[in-house]
Formats: C-alpha cells, sequence, structure tokens
C-alpha cells in the first residue's frame, strides 16, 4: 500500500484511539502524580436543631487562590503509587525484615489493601480464564454434535448467561445461595451442616465469585469455539476416521490444533476481562472476603470524600497489570504472525 | 435514564395519596428544580411536593440509595445538574468541601422569613441547608419475644446480650439479633455509634490526627463481634434494606435500627400480623455504663446549588420551602419521619429518635475530614468481625488507611 493510501486509510481509527484511548490515559497519569492542595482549615460553629458545636472547616476563599496558582494540585510524584493504600514499599520491605517465615510473610501482606486486591484478582484470572475455556470447548463440541433440529434452541440457552446483564444475573446467584435459597440450602443438606453459609464463608465466597465468573464467560467462548467448528476440514476428520481414529482422537489431533488460535483470542479477551472483576463482588456485597483493583478504584470514589488521586494511581497500576498479564500471549502472537 | 424514570415513578406511587402531588402554588414564575436525594419515605414526600409546584420550567427528582457517589459530579458543572442535593449532617461535608452549595442567607431574607431558626443548619455564621427531619438508630424490638423470656426493654448493650442468649437458649430463635452490619459504610457506621457510646475521641483535639486504637477502640469492636455471634452469619452483607428483610421475615427479635425505617417495619405490608403487630420501637441504647447513648443523631436537609443561575436557584429555593413547610404533614406522612416541621405530632413509631434527642445524643461529626475515615473504617472492621486479626491490628489498620487517605488529600502532612 501506498504511504498517503495507508495514511487516509487508519487515520478514522487513530484519531478515534488518541482520542478515547490516548488522552484518558494521559489524563489518569496526570491526575495519579498529583494531590490536594494542603487544605486551609478554620476553626468553625456550626449550628443545627441540635445546637452548636465548634467543628473545622476548609477556608474557601484560600483554597481558591491555591487552585488558581496551581489548577492541577501538589505535584507529588510517585509518592502516591507507593503510600500504603497502594504499593506499600516501607511497609512490605518492614514485613519482610520482621517475618520468620514465608508464610507469615504473605500473611502480613495481605493485609496491605493493594495485595489483599491483586491477590484475589490474579487468583480470580487464572481459574476463570482456563476453565472457561475448557467449559467454552465442551459446550460446542455438545451442540455441534447436537441433531440440527435441535441446535437452535440449544445454543439459545447456552448464551443466556451471557445476555443476562451482569449485575443482575449476579444477583439471582446472589439471593440463590443466600442460607435459605435453594442453592445455599441444598449445601447444607449436602455438607450436613445447617449453619454453613456461603456468605460467610471467605473460601466459599471465592469459590462462588469464580463460577459465576466461569458461568457468565462460558458462552463467549462457546459461541468463538461453535464458529471455528464450522469450518474444521471435514476431509482431514473423514480421513482420521478411516485410520481409525477414536473420536476422543479425531478431537485431540484434528480439532485441538485447528482452533488453537481461537483459543489465543479467548485467552487474551479473558484475561483482559477476568482481571477487571467487579460486578460480581459489588453484587455479592462480598468485600469483607474479597476485594479486586477495579472494586478498589470504586471504593475510592464512592466514599462520602473522593479520593482521585488513589483512584488514578490504582487505574494506572491495573493498566500496567493488563500489559504484564497479556505480554506472554501477545509475545508469542507477534512470533507466529510476525513471521508472515 | 431508565433508572431514573423507574425510581421516579416510585416516588410517585408512595406519595400518590398525599397532598403534595396536586398542583400547588409556590409563588414560583420560572426556573429549574432538580433534585437529587437518599431514597426513604419522608424524602420522596418532600421530592414529590417540591415538584408539584406551578411554575416550574422543570421538575425532576433523582431519589436512590447511592446519591453520595454521584451528587457531587452532578453540582460541579457550571450549570449543575442538580438544583438541590437532599443531604445529612455527613453527606453535607463533602458538598461544602468542594463549595458547590450556596449560603442561603440572601435568599431566607427575601422569600424564607417564615422558616424556624430551628430549621436551620449554620456553619461559620452562613447558612447551609434547611433540616426537615432528624433521625438516629434507636431500639427496635418484638415485645411478644420478650414477653416469652419474661425480660424487660433492654437499656443497653449487655441487656441486649443477655436477653439474646436467653432467647436462643430457650429454642425461640437461633439469631435474634440484627443490625445493618453490611461490610463498608454501614459497618463504619455501627462503630461510629458504638465508639461513641464508649465515649471514644476519634482525633487529637484540635486536629486531623486520629486516635482510636485505644482501649474504647478495643472494647467497641469486641462488643461489635460479641452481638454478631447472635446475628444471622451473613450479617456481613446486610445493609438497611437486608436488615429490614430478616426483620420483616420474623427471624430477628432485637435491634438497633434507623429511626426512618420504623414506619416500614411496623406496618403491615411485607411481614405476618405476629411480626408487625408486635414489633416496638425504644430508646437508643447505652453501652458499658456510659450515659451516652451508642447512638449518633443525624438530621436530613435540603441545600441550593452554587453553580446555578439566581432564577434557576430562587425556583428551587421556594419548591424546596413549600415542600417542608407545615402544610405538607397529613395524615398519611406524619409517622414517616420525625419531622422539625411546626405542626408535627410525635406518634408510638418515632418515640425512639425523640428519645435519641432527650437524651443528649451527639450528632454525627460534621468535620471535612471525616468522610476519609468512615471509608477506612467500612475497609478494615470486617477482617477482625471474621477473627483473621486481632482488635489492635484492625484499629491500626484503619489509622494507617486513614492517614494514608487524609495525607493524599492535604489535611495532614
Amino acid at each position: 500500500m501506498k504511504h498517503g493510501a495507508f495514511f487516509w486509510f487508519v487515520l478514522p481509527s487513530a484519531t478515534a484511539m488518541v482520542l478515547f484511548i490516548f488522552f484518558p490515559i494521559v489524563s489518569v497519569l496526570m491526575q495519579s502524580v498529583f494531590t490536594e492542595h494542603d487544605q486551609i482549615i478554620i476553626e468553625v460553629e456550626n449550628c443545627g436543631p441540635f445546637g452548636c458545636t465548634t467543628a473545622t472547616a476548609i477556608d474557601q476563599e484560600a483554597t481558591a487562590a491555591l487552585r488558581a496558582e496551581q489548577p492541577l494540585g501538589q505535584f507529588a510524584g510517585l509518592e502516591i503509587y507507593t503510600d500504603r493504600n497502594h504499593l506499600a514499599t516501607t511497609e512490605v520491605s518492614r514485613i519482610w525484615t520482621q517475618s520468620d517465615s514465608i508464610g507469615q510473610f504473605i500473611d502480613r501482606l495481605m493485609n496491605l489493601p493493594f495485595y489483599k486486591a491483586i491477590g484475589f484478582t490474579l487468583t480470580f484470572t487464572f481459574v476463570v480464564t482456563p476453565l472457561t475455556i475448557i467449559a467454552g470447548f465442551i459446550i460446542a463440541v455438545a451442540v455441534n454434535s447436537a441433531a440440527q433440529a435441535i441446535r437452535g434452541p440449544l445454543i439459545f440457552f447456552s448464551l443466556l448467561p451471557m445476555m443476562v446483564t451482569p449485575l443482575i444475573g449476579a444477583l439471582i446467584l446472589f439471593w440463590m445461595i443466600d442460607a435459605r435459597g435453594i442453592i445455599g440450602s441444598v449445601l447444607q443438606w449436602i455438607a450436613g451442616d445447617p449453619t454453613l453459609s456461603v456468605k460467610a464463608d471467605t473460601g466459599l465466597m471465592w469459590i462462588m465469585l469464580m463460577v459465576y465468573g466461569v458461568w457468565h464467560a462460558a458462552p463467549f467462548a462457546f459461541i468463538v469455539y461453535y464458529a471455528g467448528l464450522q469450518t474444521v476440514n471435514k476431509d482431514t476428520l473423514e480421513a482420521a476416521r478411516i485410520d481409525g481414529a477414536s473420536r476422543w482422537q479425531q478431537i485431540r489431533h484434528v480439532v485441538i490444533p485447528h482452533l488453537l488460535p481461537l483459543t489465543t483470542f479467548i485467552a487474551l479477551m479473558q484475561l483482559m476481562d477476568n482481571f477487571r472483576v467487579f460486578e460480581p463482588i459489588v453484587s455479592f456485597n462480598a468485600s469483607a472476603h474479597a476485594t479486586s483493583l477495579s472494586w478498589a478504584i470504586y471504593n475510592d470514589l464512592g466514599g462520602e470524600t473522593q479520593q482521585l488521586t488513589s483512584a488514578a494511581a490504582t487505574s494506572v497500576l491495573t493498566i500496567l497489570g493488563v500489559a504484564i498479564l497479556l505480554s506472554p500471549v501477545l509475545v508469542r502472537t507477534w512470533r507466529e504472525y510476525g513471521k508472515a | 435514564m431508565h433508572l431514573k424514570t423507574i425510581l421516579m415513578a416510585g416516588s410517585i406511587l408512595v406519595s400518590a395519596s398525599a397532598t403534595a402531588t396536586l398542583a400547588a402554588d409556590c409563588g414560583i414564575e420560572g426556573g429549574r428544580l432538580s433534585i437529587i436525594g437518599n431514597e426513604f419515605p419522608a424524602i420522596q414526600t418532600v421530592a414529590a411536593a417540591a415538584r408539584a409546584c406551578d411554575g416550574l420550567d422543570e421538575a425532576k427528582a433523582n431519589l436512590t440509595a447511592d446519591h453520595q457517589k454521584i451528587n457531587l459530579a452532578g453540582m460541579q458543572g457550571n450549570p449543575a445538574e442538580y438544583t438541590s442535593a437532599i443531604v445529612a449532617n455527613s453527606s453535607i461535608v463533602a458538598l461544602i468541601n468542594e463549595d458547590v452549595i450556596r449560603p442561603l442567607g440572601d435568599l431566607i431574607a427575601a422569600h424564607g422569613q417564615d422558616i424556624p431558626q430551628s430549621q436551620l443548619i449554620t456553619v461559620n455564621g452562613e447558612v447551609m441547608a434547611v433540616a426537615f427531619m432528624a433521625n438516629a438508630q434507636t431500639l427496635a424490638y418484638r415485645q411478644d419475644i420478650l414477653d416469652q423470656i419474661g425480660v424487660d426493654v433492654p437499656k443497653t448493650y449487655e441487656d441486649m446480650l443477655e436477653a439474646a442468649k436467653m432467647i436462643r437458649e430457650q429454642g425461640i430463635m437461633e439469631n435474634p439479633l440484627g443490625g445493618p452490619y453490611a461490610a463498608g459504610w454501614n459497618l463504619a457506621q455501627e462503630f461510629t455509634n458504638m465508639y461513641i457510646g464508649h465515649g471514644g475521641q476519634f482525633y487529637e483535639p484540635g486536629t486531623a490526627q486520629i486516635s482510636i486504637n485505644n482501649e474504647q477502640g478495643v472494647a467497641t469492636l469486641e462488643m461489635m463481634k460479641a452481638l454478631s455471634e447472635y446475628m444471622n452469619p451473613d450479617y456481613l452483607t446486610h445493609d438497611s434494606n437486608g436488615t429490614q428483610a430478616e426483620w420483616e421475615a420474623g427471624n430477628v427479635a432485637l435491634m438497633h435500627m434507623w429511626g426512618s425505617r420504623m414506619q416500614i417495619l411496623m406496618d403491615d405490608e411485607g411481614s405476618e400480623p405476629q411480626v408487625y403487630e408486635n414489633t416496638r420501637v425504644g430508646p437508643p441504647l447505652t453501652v458499658a455504663g456510659g450515659d451516652t447513648p451508642a447512638s449518633t443523631l443525624w438530621w436530613d436537609g435540603w441545600t441550593v446549588a452554587k453553580n446555578i443561575s439566581d432564577q434557576d436557584a430562587e425556583a428551587t429555593f421556594k419548591a424546596m420551602a413549600h415542600a417542608t413547610s407545615p402544610q405538607l404533614l397529613n395524615e398519611e406522612n406524619m409517622d414517616q419521619a420525625v419531622w422539625m416541621i411546626e405542626g408535627y405530632r410525635s406518634a408510638p413509631v418515632s418515640e425512639g429518635v425523640a428519645a435519641a434527642i432527650q437524651m443528649g445524643t451527639q450528632p454525627y461529626p460534621m468535620l471535612p475530614h471525616h468522610g476519609l475515615l468512615h471509608t477506612a473504617l467500612g475497609d478494615n472492621i470486617a477482617d477482625f468481625m471474621q477473627g483473621k486479626e486481632s482488635a489492635e491490628q484492625a484499629l491500626s489498620d484503619i489509622e494507617a488507611a486513614y492517614m494514608t487517605a487524609a495525607r493524599e488529600k492535604g489535611f495532614v502532612n
């Protein structure tokens, strides 16, 4: 392609990327290295229906002057990234020197908000992603071998979990696993323990969140695999059958290698999605048991006093996390297709 | 927009029978009214009454439990989307900190001579809000269950624990206690109440330096844990709505609950006669031999946005003043809250809040940095409640989380 033609060809998408991806990232980066001005506090008398109290308030005029002078706030550099609510460098090195064993170190590390969040986020990502791929593949193979007449309805039902709004789907599951809900009661009956409660136990809550994650994402893997299955070379399959390959051998040696590029694609999408796990934690009211990076951002912004710098720093760390997570898959893809 | 429409429909339904929905003459000639506020019956009544004013160019209300997540963003623009935020003593602070609500002195002088002095919330001599109702967490109890075990109405948390033990031992209820203990804002509020009940101070006097890692702090956490042993094991997921559902299902006999919700517990919707007929409201409890109730006093009131035209501000002021004037009250809505409006008659349902005021319950702290502490409390107490760490560790986590946030926001160096 000529350079001129190429330029005009990519201009629209390049413009969109600069506007909607590059600028927001720059803006978040800027916000994460600036903190608020030192607050100018004055003593005031507050009066209301319950009497008067002496309290403090922010001096608005003085603050307005400070803001006019430095609209971005105070430059803090990487201070917010290293503070206790994020990477907690000082705390981590102190814990490291004070801990007697790795177990104790990890235990104390998980008490720091950022590491607690990343602990769950990574576990969720690395459990849910492979399970989603496996579940999606199995459903796709099963649907593909079903009789033509019932395939339509089967596909529809298999896709349902993805069609339900994530928040609503999670809420439905939340009530089903309640101690008095249908799944909760069944679990109590199976375990023979009437006091068993999924919502009260951290381990069970983690499992429940991951079950939800697989339930919600499996249809995506399914539909991609199902499309892929339609392009499997019939001649190769037939040749394998004539050579006496069993059904499993056909899948193992013909279908799976054929679908490998799709697997890379699904893995990429799922790694990104699962690293941003958020909705189930809110819907399940699970923040006592599990937090994620996205939840931490939400929590910073949702309090009565918004912590914008803190939220921005966590956002940047999330972007870095996604980049690190995807790098092996991206490098692999580049090697495979870059050669061509 | 969808959510908004649904919420609006809800608020209209609740107060459909109130006089509020009939068009009213509020002396308004053009201007915009757009309310953002929490969602419970009393606020729905006020919002409906304000929207019913004649002469408004636009009259909207967005009432949602998530109001404080969006009110600031919706008032920072110029012109602001919301012309009035209905706030409480905790949530007004964030709006004052960011300077998005206007002092009401001029408007009161011109159009609000009838508003009694007792309803005005002043900060540093300037009226920033007009309160219309009081709220506090107080005791709710089941008379039939207390009769069954033969004890008086609990006055202290220690009494409550004793009664709970008897109820469980006699096999009446497995988990007789309740309370909004959901991790996050609710749990932080329970700590705040209990800590004040223990006579604790949140900060070193006159500074934003936190000091809660002390005897009272430990005693507070231990009392909360002792109570939780008698609660549904899922208590860390129960916010006010969840707690209300537990009560209405007849699973709970004693709890500390918001005064603004008592009417819902006592009405004949959502529960069996056995439950609602025996639901009673009592004064807030004290703890550890203290005189100060383990509760905080709250007011709910309305504000006017700063970044709007003077015409919109005037229209909003007149509509809100009309909506919280004595003519609002009728048989229908009298019991919805402890109204701070002239003509309010106290009913059994609001005896709890009235008692809380009488007993000298402390107002929730109105400090510019207290919201940060509330967030830090909400994030760090659950670990202790689940037995994952000691009370001292939880308290030092809270202190560290708060100090980090306060440093970021420029409150401490």
